[in-house]
């Protein structure tokens, strides 16, 4: 588990080096999404024998486990900026229904339009593959 | 009276309070959201909000005291957004040949929104300085408040604007799917993931692994997306 951990906070430190000192554009969090990817890769690859030099937790299991815990409560994460908006209540009394219908037509219409095009051209580049997902 | 006093005292400058608040509160509305039958609108993140709001103006709590004991349940969305990278790995087959319609939906998605959005705000004549907040709302509270402080906005609005589209996208996206007949869950996936980040994301793995890593990687690409094009598109938009 602290194995784990440690290597989450790495990925997230290396990432957050790479964006801030390289200047890259990319925020730290994903760079480190990105590094954690490279790192599976590396240790899955039979002809490197990584594992041989990884402490336990990282090969047994135990860091897919650490991962599935902090995803299966993503939401919990959101909660503290998002009860910042009881020191906006003012703003949101000026500009509510305004910023209320931005986001509700705004948010639906991405909605609509992300799967719309990932749907038609899913269709065309999938059409007489057999693979299909279902 | 005195003694409850200094326990208040204690208990406000600890961050055991308010940590142990927004534990028990999230664990209470995901009772609720279980109990709907995981019902789109019994949102955990909106139940958590209300219920911990709600303690905060009963007991005269500024925000600011709130977050010094909260913050720790803040900064887990760092490595949360991390270990995306497991359920990507897992499926990189299913992503890897997915990877056209992902890229041509993004870009359509996030241009989508960010027209939308600077489009109808002006037309609603909101101030300038809200706009540049409202900007970024579709991508991820820490990328979001970084583009928004970059472009002279304000990142506590931009971080509150965010979590709404969040809930709102995490609302819609089920029953609008469904109205739709849309059962790739790939696609579903993807388009809650970008319009509604991480919150999106919570919402698809509810409903399946594979929405779940589709919107996990929408997010991961729409934070990068939409860092590049928001200051273009106000610029252009303005």
């Amino acid at each position: 588990m602290i194995a784990s951990l440690a290597l989450i906070l790495l990925a997230q430190l290396l990432g957050e080096i790479l964006a801030r000192g390289a200047g890259v554009p990319i925020p730290g969090p994903v760079l480190g999404m990105g590094l954690m990817f490279v790192f599976l890769l590396l240790r899955d690859n039979t002809r490197i024998g990584l594992p041989r030099y990884l402490p336990r937790p990282l090969t047994d299991g135990t860091l897919e486990s650490t991962a599935r815990g902090l995803l299966m409560n993503l939401s919990l994460m959101f909660v503290p900026a998002g009860v910042g908006v009881v020191g906006r209540l003012d703003l949101l009394r000026a500009q509510g229904i305004k910023l209320a219908l931005v986001l509700v037509v705004s948010t639906a219409l991405s909605l609509l339009v992300t799967v719309l095009v990932f749907r038609a051209v899913a269709a065309r580049v999938e059409r007489g593959r057999p693979d299909r997902e279902p | 009276m005195a003694g409850d006093f200094s326990l208040w005292v204690y208990l406000a400058k600890t961050p055991l309070l308010w940590l142990t608040v927004t534990l028990t509160a999230y664990v209470l509305a995901d009772r609720i959201a279980a109990a709907t039958g995981r019902h789109p609108i019994a949102n955990p993140v909106l139940i958590t909000v209300v219920l911990v709001g709600s303690v905060l103006a009963v007991s005269g709590t500024p925000y600011p005291a709130y977050f010094e004991g909260a913050q720790f349940v803040h900064f887990l969305l760092g490595p949360a957004t991390v270990v995306l990278a497991m359920p990507l790995y897992e499926r990189r087959a299913t992503v890897m040949r997915a990877l056209v319609p992902m890229l041509t939906a993004l870009a359509a998605g996030a241009a989508t929104t960010l027209a939308v959005v600077i489009g109808l705000a002006r037309l609603l004549d909101i101030p300038h300085a809200v706009v540049v907040s409202l900007a970024p709302k579709s991508v991820t509270s820490g990328v979001a408040m970084g583009i928004a402080e970059a472009l002279g906005g304000d990142p506590t609005l931009t971080a509150i604007l965010v979590i709404l589209t969040g809930i709102i996208g995490a609302i819609l996206v089920t029953p609008m799917m469904n109205a739709l007949r849309i059962s790739d869950m790939r696609a579903r996936g993807f388009a809650a993931g970008l319009a509604a980040h991480g919150i999106g994301t919570a919402r698809a793995f509810q409903v399946s692994e594979v929405a779940g890593t589709f919107a996990g990687i929408a997010m991961g690409l729409n934070a990068f997306l939409t860092a590049i094009l928001a200051p273009l598109a106000l610029h252009l938009l303005s």
